[in-house]
């Protein structure tokens, strides 16, 4: 379903005013900001702390409960309804600028209102764009479901009036490399678990940490699972439900920043000027976007069986207390599952497909090749492409493809999405050099360089979007192909040693490698590259 | 003004029954040295002696063979669909009571159309023969001890009152195994000979007290392939002595403790420990399950009341030599007994504080807004030590079954008092009717002092919002406590099946663990198939220092399922791992019996369950009692 369509139709204005009557798990009521802070200063947890801290440093305690009001004022949110309104109004008119559809499934929607009545609900989206941010707010809003409160990084809080803007629809900020300020994490995790105890609002974070430049999902941080998981393990809550959020793009509108950054350009601070300047994105198209509301996941029975709350039993529960090592385990596990279903549920778009190939053909390529013969076919493209389209949709990919278009045309779109790092000149497809600022045509070999590997690393970006889809299989042949054997066990082995290898790269969710082979083997009999039996793979 | 009805009442049936037996008991007195002293009866075994005890050794005679207490007290729907309680023993009795049945059909979803009645009389042909060891039915014979090996004293005495128990008696269902035997030893000299023989023969002896236990307790170990010989104590109910200068009296450990309160309130004594099934449990089951009572805040729980135990063991009788207050003479070994639930051996006489029956008892009660209040509350009233004899908070739905159980009123005026009240509480003090909770007190003591008492209560609880309502209000809340074990019996006759269980727990972890094991009960009745909606409700029953002692009670209507009592005991285990996952303990009072055993390593260590095994190693090698309880 798509929501700006209902925006095309009518008033924004409407939009913004309606009347916005969520309700949220047992009907509890919203808690003011100050309430909220009050709550978190007074708690037990925070005094402890605090007096600990105090002796450690050899301050006073009033010198560090002031320091630790001072660091929740900089966290707080200060969600208001009347800037939900205005960021309603403001984002109806960007999103219609950007996007030509917002998709969201309708039934997942559903889902998530029932689990809000239900337990404290944890939105858990991917993070792509800066635009993840507050599309979710943003479809909570229209769709008369609380406004969640946002985990973000503290360079957001330092914009100018976007800040504020932010801080007062629900965001809330985190300081980076918090390392081993025990205070400071003190005053964030008792402000994370009191809005989850409560339970007033859902909690939004990037489990994911920071916007994936690569495009690929990162592995997932602990620091916030563990905060919001809390609650639950020492049963101030019954229940905690994480609903994995897949927003996938067409085309991301920081794309060409992403590859300056991957290729150590320094990211631009987070200005509001540079937000100011960032408007001429504004006038370009960036297709659809789509948010897909997962099937939401409860934490008890989840955890059950993996983590015995009863270790929180001899400890007061207002005190720190470092969860067991099962309990870590459990928690890391529960992380990678999150994203993996966001990986699972994320929509590819044709382009992403076109990029694979696009991609293997240029490394294949012969850089001293001859002008004309540079590039793809796209006859070549296109076959290969639906070939590709075919194997990804029997993998289990959901696949963004309008089968009423005719496929050449569904090509060709995506490609126009894409024409500044590509093109297709006399049947050839081809990459384009980023183009230097007018006039200054002498360029150092480095700016060449930077110039030349800034569509590829775009490109790349795109690709990686669909590898979650291919990469078991491709484990799989990788061992089938390296092992000189077709023994079951050694191919097992060696697919293991290769999930290892790249733990760091994909998300394999710890200690369900056998399940994966299995699956790997599956698609690759699926699509006839293997036979298996009992004993053997071939 | 003093509400001393119920225990007035209970003296009026005392007297009854001691008109009777008066001269016997006098017959012993020793006017002058204040001490009451009683020889072995032993040889008064087979007279025609008449048994002053309030149970005989016929139970079936007076009590249900299928339900809870007296045959002739029970609930029942009449022909106009009115609730009303019958027989005479009670408050309640002879009364009709207008608003139950609304109160049971809108809870559970029930309808006095759909009877699931019990079957009438127990089918003996179906109770599995006495396996007899012959040579051991000689020896008992030459004691001279009474026993039975019929299959009603066998069937009684082959169970306690859990669901499961009383559903499969109703069905008409026997046990896959029952006592072989039933004995009834008059002494404690009676008891050493039965264990001595049961050592001899290999007999397995199974102590059977007041048979209330909830923790399947009583039942037979289906794989015992030796004769199974239920101890009856109920004939061991005298009061040996009393000593009323150190404020002490011997008892029998047999003796029940209505009979008990009875016997001591005759002498102007009480001891104060008043379980909820004080009517039926004995003392020694008390003492074998560490029993707790409603008024523990001043008397004590019963480990705090015992000053003695002898206990009769394969290895010998256990004892000690003196009754000083206090020892430090290694371990308690008096708490190897207590809580050993009948692994180790029979109490028979137990030494117990008694203290002179109040001067003055008040009861009392308030409204709090929402349960929280109420808990806040009552931790308050335990942080600042002045909780009265008794104080316990009901949660909203147990106010709301309160209320349905008020009997019929004839005047007018009554019902325009309680209306004005109820308009007081929810229009004018603004309580929401659908969260309200109330507190039932219970204050004992001189005069002065409980009024003092009580209005520094009403003072604490007004600053959590409470507010005072009424003495009629607290005392109908403990008129219930007896009651509402007979109305699972009514449930039962329309297929709906109830149960309680209890736990104690910290007190910041209270709220939390009501609200998560209400919770996992709804969500495992919907998961398992039930329904309709069950009736989960709780109430915080004791108070101490560092934490509180909940009481669950949880009924649901079983139309519709295949095997209600295998999803019955599938959602009581659940809420079970619940209460032990959010901080609770396996058991504040009802014990672990044969139902709760499996978590007994988690709750003590496994270097724990080794210290009992030890004990029950050295103190019965033989496992002569085999009851298979606690390990």
């Amino acid at each position: 379903m798509d929501i700006l369509e209902e925006r095309r139709r009518s008033s924004d204005l409407g939009h913004a005013l309606r009347t916005f009557t969520p309700s949220p798990y047992r009907g509890t009521p919203p808690l003011s900001a100050g309430a909220l802070n009050r709550k978190v200063l007074e708690s037990q947890y925070l005094r402890y702390v605090t007096k600990e801290v105090a002796m450690e440093t050899g301050e006073s305690v009033d010198l560090v409960r002031e320091e630790a009001s001072g660091i929740l004022e900089e966290m707080s949110q200060n969600l208001q309804l009347g800037f939900i309104r205005l960021l309603g109004f403001t984002l109806s008119k960007v999103f219609k600028r950007l996007f030509s559809h917002i998709n969201i499934n309708q039934e997942g929607l559903n889902r998530l209102q029932q689990a809000i009545q239900e337990s404290p609900v944890i939105l858990m989206p991917n993070h792509r764009s800066y635009v993840d941010f507050l599309v979710l707010s943003y479809i909570l809003f229209t769709y008369d479901l609380p406004i969640p409160v946002i985990a973000a990084g503290i360079p957001l809080m330092d914009m100018k009036m976007v800040g504020e803007v932010l801080r007062r629809s629900g965001a809330f900020f985190i300081r980076r490399a918090i390392g081993s300020d025990k205070l400071y994490w003190a005053v964030l995790s008792e402000y994370v678990k009191t809005i989850v105890r409560t339970g007033y609002a859902p909690v939004e974070f990037f489990v994911e940490g920071l916007r994936s430049r690569t495009l690929k999902s990162l592995t997932p941080k602990l620091g916030m699972m563990h905060m919001v998981l809390e609650p639950f393990f020492k049963g101030e809550v019954y229940d905690i439900t994480l609903v994995p959020i897949s927003i996938s793009y067409d085309r991301v509108l920081e794309e060409s920043l992403l590859a300056h950054e991957l290729l150590g350009v320094p990211k631009p601070r987070e200005t509001t000027m540079g937000l100011l300047k960032a408007r001429r994105v504004l006038e370009e198209d960036y297709g659809s976007m789509h948010v897909y509301f997962g099937m939401p996941l409860s934490v008890r029975q989840l955890t059950k069986g993996r983590v015995d709350r009863c270790e929180y039993n001899l400890l007061p529960r207002d005190l720190p207390q470092r969860p067991s090592v099962e309990t870590q385990e459990c928690v890391s596990w529960l992380a990678q599952q999150v994203v993996r279903i966001q990986e699972q549920s994320s929509i590819l778009s044709p382009w992403s497909l076109m990029a694979c190939l696009v991609l293997q053909d240029h490394q294949d390529a012969d850089p001293a090749g001859e002008e004309h013969e540079k590039g793809l076919s796209w006859e070549l493209l296109t076959q290969r492409t639906l070939w590709l389209k075919g194997l990804a949709i029997s993998f289990g990919a959901h696949l963004d493809w309008p089968e009423q278009l005719p496929e050449n045309q569904v090509m060709s779109s995506s490609m126009a999405l894409h024409r500044s790092v590509i093109r297709c000149h006399q049947g050839r497809v081809t990459l384009l050099e980023e183009e230097g600022p007018v006039g200054a045509e002498p360029f150092t070999t480095e700016e060449g360089v930077v110039r030349r590997a800034r569509p590829v690393l775009m490109v790349a970006a795109y690709r990686n979007q669909a590898l979650h889809v291919f990469i078991r299989p491709a484990m799989l042949a990788l061992a089938v192909h390296t092992v000189q054997s077709s023994q079951r066990e050694d191919i097992y082995s060696y697919f293991r040693f290769l999930l290892d290898l790249f733990s760091n790269d994909f998300i394999f969710i710890t200690g369900r490698s056998s399940q994966d082979f299995e699956e790997a083997c599956s698609l690759l009999r699926k699509c006839g590259a293997v036979q298996t039996s009992q004993q053997e793979v071939t | 003004m003093a509400s001393n009805s119920n225990s007035s009442e209970r003296q009026r049936i005392a007297q009854q029954r001691l008109r009777i037996i008066a001269a016997h008991l006098h017959k012993h007195e020793d006017g002058n040295s204040g001490i009451i002293a009683k020889e072995c009866k032993i040889d008064a075994t087979g007279s025609t002696e008449e048994n002053k005890g309030t149970v005989p050794r016929k139970r079936q005679e007076i009590m249900k063979w299928n339900g809870w207490g007296y045959s002739d007290s029970k609930f029942l729907f009449n022909k106009k669909g009115q609730a009303e309680f019958t027989g005479k023993r009670y408050r309640l009795s002879g009364m009709t009571l207008p608003s139950l049945q609304d109160w049971f059909e809108n809870t559970f979803g029930a309808s006095v159309k759909h009877k699931s009645p019990a079957t009438p009389v127990l089918n003996v042909s179906a109770v599995p023969p006495p396996r007899l060891n012959e040579a051991f039915v000689e020896n008992l014979k030459a004691t001279g001890i009474p026993f039975s090996n019929e299959a009603e004293d066998r069937v009684f005495r082959a169970h306690g009152h859990c669901l499961h128990e009383i559903f499969a008696l109703r069905e008409g269902k026997t046990f896959e195994r029952v006592p072989d035997m039933v004995v009834w030893p008059n002494c404690h000299n009676d008891v050493v000979k039965i264990v001595e023989l049961a050592c001899k023969h290999n007999v397995c002896l199974i102590p059977y007290g007041g048979g209330t236990s909830v923790t399947s307790a009583l039942e037979c170990p289906p794989e015992e392939t030796r004769c199974i010989v239920s101890l009856d104590t109920s004939q061991m109910n005298r009061i040996l002595w009393i000593d009323e200068k150190n404020l002490v009296a011997h008892v029998e450990a047999g003796i029940i403790g209505q009979d008990l309160e009875r016997l001591l309130n005759e002498r102007g004594y009480c001891t104060g420990h008043e379980p909820d099934s004080m009517e039926f449990s004995s003392l020694g089951g008390w003492v074998a399950t560490r029993a707790s009572g409603m008024k523990k805040n001043v008397y004590g729980n019963i480990e705090d009341l015992v000053i003695h135990i002898k206990a009769v063991t394969p290895r010998g009788v256990m004892e000690k030599s003196c009754q000083g207050p206090r020892m430090s003479t290694g371990p308690d070994i008096h708490h190897f007994i207590l809580g050993s639930e009948g692994t180790l051996g029979v109490v028979t006489e137990v030494t117990m504080k008694i203290r002179p029956i109040p001067e003055y008892q008040k009861y009392g009660s308030v409204v709090f807004p929402n349960f929280e209040a109420g808990v806040a509350c009552l931790r308050e009233v335990a942080k600042q030590r002045c909780a009265p004899a008794s104080i316990r908070l009901m949660d909203n739905k147990q106010f709301h079954f309160g209320h349905a159980l008020k009997p019929q009123v004839s005047s007018i005026f009554t019902h325009f008092v309680e209306g004005l009240k109820k308009f007081y509480i929810t229009k004018l003090k603004g309580f929401d009717p659908h969260q309200l909770v109330v507190a039932t007190l219970l204050f004992e003591g001189d005069r002065e002092r409980v009024l003092q008492h009580e209005k520094q209560v009403y003072d604490i609880a007004a600053t959590f919002g409470g507010l005072a309502a009424g003495e009629d209000n607290g005392q109908r809340g403990y008129i219930l406590t007896f009651v509402i074990a007979y109305l699972r019996d009514l449930g039962m006759d329309y297929c709906v099946v109830a149960e309680s269980f209890e736990t104690s727990v910290p007190w910041d972890r209270v709220l939390d663990l009501c609200q998560n094991v209400k919770e996992r009960i709804i969500r495992e009745c919907r998961e398992k198939g039930v329904q309709f909606q069950p009736l989960t409700s709780c109430r915080v029953t004791q108070t101490y220092d560092s934490g509180a002692c909940v009481y669950f009670y949880f009924a649901f209507n079983y139309r519709g399922l295949v095997d209600p009592v295998h999803t019955y005991q599938q959602v009581e285990h659940a809420a079970r791992e619940e209460i032990l996952a959010n901080g609770g303990s396996l058991s504040h009072h009802h014990g672990v019996g044969k139902l709760r055993k499996e978590w007994m390593k988690d709750s003590i260590s496994k270097v724990g369950v080794g210290m009992l095994k030890s004990v029950k190693e050295y103190v019965d090698p033989e496992n002569i009692f085999g009851n298979r309880n606690l390990l």
